[in-house]
């Protein structure tokens, strides 16, 4: 494919946005209009987003279970997690994400299990609960685990089984922790309903439950972190260098014992901001710890986040400590950029991925010098496009009004007043405090922001841009490559990774040198492709 | 430990399927239609059912897995999903312009009590099904059977609605496939090809999952059978069901609505069933079977000789599929290894009875078990409190092997963690020396880890 210059930018994509919706029936077009944008940092310009695929649309979404079970309460290891539904969903989700986990010997490990109640078409016809609650009698004798949580599949709300008093009764009965999970897949537009519910639920039922002794002078909650292949740990091992104790990360490489002591915290630090700002919000309410938007994924804002997280505390010894890992560590990191670099440069790049990693990860890109054309988001929703400004004037509809908003009031106990006078004291010296300013700020001039992008879009994208490389998930990956792209999963990092902090970056560059660098899309054409082809026929002579 | 929770103590469970060996019905019939030529499988139901089975039969061929869904809202589930799927179609024609559309049900769907049939006839007679498209359906609740069941739901759909007798009988046999690799595929075409039988083939994933790069993406690949072919399948002489789990109902549809009679053989997985599969292609073609073949079937039997020494008496624990599970657990016992325990989650009566026959008189101390409650978890525990000397199964195996050490041959679905399975069959006389291959290969990586040094052989 002849490649397209863009160094003296963008070109406007008004007349190929256009050509997309051509091909789709009217109230189609109507809509995927709306959910395409063409960007101009200048002004704020509105996309729309977390709203219903459209029926036939081959989208990369997937449902509320998966939000729910998979990405947040999934990476917790010491808990058993039930599936309330036939076999279908509980396999699916066993394993299948890279959250790492690391127990000490001896510690509960749950994660490598897939436990379900298996409903056969006589659960469907009679109900479920009975099996449900045998199920979690069975699970508490054989495993004797500390909390045990059901999610609902969709079949379980429409039988009309009450997961919420099974848990209830289960608690009763077996002295556990036991909650249940409403996050039947067709509870929202995507898995962007299924995190709230998570959310919720984690807040509603553990957050608070146990107290701890503080043991660090410096105590943080890292939230939206799922330690895709490691990336926690790389976060971990940063903040313990600098001295900084990491109480809970919601939720990679983490345990519901520790979420319930999490409160305690003086800080919480969000990188996911779609999937997690939920229990920050609502922690900051109950007990008045704020929150800090935080990104790892990137060398210079790891750098950023550090000395953002430095500054809360504004200990001199602590800011000190963060320079020097800092200093330490961009010495390493700037020494394999620049090997990387040339030969990386002026590449393009699109991302079409999660709920933030399609934000992140153009930070690590242009690190690189590499261009991002166009991008967009799975299941975010507004505000992770144009910043949180806009969050009230997000038209709540029907399929949002049905995810419960809980009512949180303050924990006079455990309110934290000194950490309210400090975020003041703070913001009134211009620390920002919860604030996101979404993708499409950053992004450059006609770069196109594609919310939701289905399978028609991405091949006309990969048409009209000619991108170097390309970033979603499975679903996509050989679609795209089969094109002669290379496609790097943002949610899987392929099995490589880790990404996050310095140690991840170099390991990008990297992994970006070893796709963009290397000649093996160049074997795709026979090399008698171009030869005249040879007619006649094949005589041996003696 | 990994599973460090499996106790050895087993403890009867009722309700609770911990580490299953099955999946639900609709990623099998999505598997089924890919088989199709121009098929653009279609889930009704949440959106995460589709994006699930795309995922996991994506991360299994490493290949475009495409299919549309019906993405289900509150209201759909409240209301009936007639709505979503009349858009569907109308949206699927305009936008991604199938031959077919093959809607399978979920749960979600078939608890809702949606009708198929009755949507898919108010979306012709809306006239949504554009002229010479196809929209066939199959009801493949995720609550009933397994992925297998799934598979065979779809595949019973297709004849249904493509066959046609029209008393003109074609000198062809109609060959439909267990769930098997694309390349096992191609290799069942190739033993009819030998055998000089015109057959077709249903469903026919070569062609579909692995298709060449050329740096063009094409949604419907030249592979899978074609529309032509399933209607031609009603004037066949005969049909062979491989695998009763996987394609019986079809050859039963088959036989009621077009009179075509069939015979039920296993998937040709290992010596004997492949044995079966050509000796009942040869009558069902009418044709002999060609020296090339008995050379073929010389050679995995020289194979065998070759290798005995090691297999002799090794305890095997194996989980998958009913259709593959019988012929290999033959296959095993013909080579004197000792499959102990057998776990497969799709239910049947007939696998008990089967194993039982297969088992009784050389591993009389075999555990076997099949159904909702027969998982991997049991199968561990089994093993715990009787080791075995290698395990045979899908990817999820490997957690048990690395924690108890035993060699791993991967063999099923899904295998997620390897690349390039299916592109060599594992079905037909060839197939099963790859399949001695991959066992024998194991054991000696064990031995030669393990080998104290002395004992470190060259030569073995």
């Amino acid at each position: 494919m002849k490649k397209k210059d863009y160094s003296n930018g963008l070109p406007d994509p008004s007349g190929f946005k256009e050509e997309i919706l051509k091909k789709y029936p009217g109230k189609v077009a109507k809509k995927r209009a709306k959910a395409m944008v063409v960007n101009d940092p200048g002004e704020s310009r509105e996309i729309m987003a977390n709203v219903r695929t459209i029926p036939g649309i081959i989208t990369q979404r997937g449902c509320t279970y998966a939000g729910c079970k998979g990405v947040v309460l999934g990476p917790t290891r010491d808990i058993i997690n039930i599936t309330h539904g036939p076999i279908g969903c509980g396999f699916y989700s066993w394993l299948t994400r890279r959250n790492q986990t690391k127990p000490a010997e001896g510690e509960d490990n749950y994660m490598p299990y897939a436990f379900s109640t298996d409903m056969q078409d006589e659960n469907i016809v009679f109900g479920g609960e009975q099996k449900l609650k045998t199920a979690i009698r069975e699970a508490y004798e054989i495993f004797k685990p500390r909390a045990i949580s059901i999610f609902s599949t969709c079949p379980v709300g429409l039988i009309g089984d009450d997961v919420h008093s099974v848990a209830r009764e289960m608690k009763a009965e077996l002295g556990i922790n036991i909650f249940g999970f409403s996050c039947e897949g067709y509870r929202g537009v995507s898995q962007s309903a299924g995190h709230h519910i998570a959310n919720n639920g984690i807040f509603k039922h553990v957050v608070g439950n146990a107290d701890r002794e503080r043991t660090g002078k410096f105590q943080v909650n890292l939230m939206g972190e799922y330690n895709i292949g490691g990336d926690a740990f790389e976060i971990e091992r940063l903040f313990e260098e600098i001295g900084v104790t990491l109480l809970s990360t919601y939720s990679g490489n983490s345990t519901v014992e520790s979420f319930a002591y999490s409160h305690t915290a003086d800080l919480n630090m969000v990188m996911c901001h779609r999937s997690i700002n939920y229990i920050a919000e609502m922690m900051e309410e109950k007990y008045g710890v704020p929150w800090i938007k935080v990104n790892f994924i990137g060398a210079e804002s790891t750098a950023k986040s550090l000395r953002k997280l430095a500054d809360y505390f504004g200990d001199e010894e602590l800011k000190a400590k963060v320079e020097e890992v800092i200093g330490r560590e961009m010495v390493k990191v700037k020494k394999v950029a620049e090997e990387v670099r040339p030969k990386v440069e002026g590449k393009l790049a699109m991302m079409f991925v999660g709920g933030s990693r399609a934000h992140h990860y153009q930070d690590l890109f242009k690190e690189l010098g590499i261009r991002t054309v166009s991008a967009g988001y799975e299941f975010a929703h507004r505000d992770d496009y144009e910043g949180r400004e806009v969050l009230p004037n997000i038209k709540v509809d029907a399929d949002t009004r049905n995810i419960e908003d809980l009512e949180v009031t303050k924990d006079e106990e455990h309110f934290r007043e000194d950490l309210v006078a400090k975020k003041a004291k703070l913001e009134k010296n211009g620390y920002a405090f919860k604030d996101y300013k979404g993708m499409m700020p950053e992004m450059a001039k006609n770069a196109l922001v594609v919310d939701d992008v289905n399978h028609w879009e991405t091949e006309k994208l990969i048409e009209f841009y000619k991108p170097d490389i390309f970033c979603a998930g499975i679903k996509e990956k050989y679609v795209v490559q089969k094109y002669g792209v290379p496609l790097k999963q943002l949610h899987s990092y392929d099995y490589g990774g880790p990404y996050a902090a310095f140690g991840g970056a170099v390991n990008f560059y990297k992994e970006m040198e070893r796709m963009l660098a290397t000649s093996i899309w160049k074997l795709l054409d026979a090399p008698w492709k171009h030869e005249p082809e040879i007619v006649g026929s094949i005589s041996i002579e003696a | 430990m990994i599973l460090r929770h499996t106790t050895k103590e087993v403890k009867e469970r009722k309700a609770l399927t911990v580490n299953p060996a099955k999946t639900c019905q609709p990623i099998g019939a999505m598997y089924a239609a890919l088989g199709v030529h121009g098929c653009l499988p279609h889930s009704h139901g949440s959106q995460g059912c589709c994006s699930y089975h795309r995922s996991t039969l994506t991360r299994h061929y490493k290949e475009p897995v495409m299919a549309s869904t019906s993405s289900f809202t509150e209201g759909s589930s409240v209301f009936g999903g007639q709505a979503n799927l009349l858009q569907a179609i109308d949206n699927i024609f305009g936008i991604y312009d199938p031959d077919i559309i093959a809607i399978h049900s979920t749960c979600l769907s078939e608890t809702i009590g949606d009708d198929l049939g009755q949507i898919v006839g108010k979306a012709r007679d809306d006239g949504k099904i554009p002229e010479g498209k196809h929209v066939v359906q199959a009801s493949t609740p995720s609550y009933v059977g397994s992925h297998v069941t799934g598979y065979a739901n779809m595949l019973e759909a297709f004849v249904k609605y493509f066959s046609y007798n029209t008393d003109e009988k074609i000198r062809q046999v109609n060959l439909l496939s267990g769930w098997v690799e694309p390349s096992d595929m191609r290799e069942i075409k190739r033993i009819a090809g030998m055998m000089d039988i015109r057959t077709v083939l249903l469903p026919d994933t070569s062609d579909v999952l692995d298709t060449p790069m050329t740096g063009k993406y094409e949604m419907y690949p030249k592979g899978g059978t074609t529309v032509e072919e399933i209607v031609s399948m009603g004037n066949s002489m005969k049909t062979l069901a491989m695998g009763e789990w996987c394609s019986q109902k079809a050859a039963i549809m088959l036989d009621n609505k077009c009179k075509v009679p069939f015979s039920l053989t296993d998937i040709p997985v290992g010596l004997k069933a492949t044995d079966r599969f050509v000796q009942a292609l040869s009558a069902a073609g009418k044709v002999s079977i060609p020296e090339i073949i008995t050379e073929e079937r010389g050679r995995l039997i020289d194979v065998i000789t070759d290798m005995h020494q090691y297999f002799y008496g090794k305890r095997v624990a194996l989980w998958g599929d009913p259709d593959t599970l019988l012929p290999l657990v033959e296959f095993l016992v013909d080579i004197d290894m000792k499959p102990v325990y057998i776990v497969s989650g799709t239910p049947g009566k007939s696998f008990e009875k089967r194993m039982a026959e297969i088992l009784e008189e050389k591993v009389p101390e075999a555990k076997f078990k099949n159904g909702p409650n027969a998982d991997m978890f049991l199968m561990h525990q089994w093993i715990k409190n009787q080791p075995v000397d290698m395990l045979i199964g899908n990817t999820y195996g490997k957690y048990i092997a690395r924690d108890e050490g035993i060699p791993f041959v991967r063999l099923g679905f899904p295998i997620l963690d390897r690349v390039g399975h299916s592109y060599f069959p594992t079905v037909g006389y060839q197939g099963a020396i790859r399949i001695l291959e991959k066992i024998l290969g194991a054991i000696m990586d064990k031995q030669d880890a393990m080998a104290p040094e002395e004992s470190f052989e060259l030569v073995m």
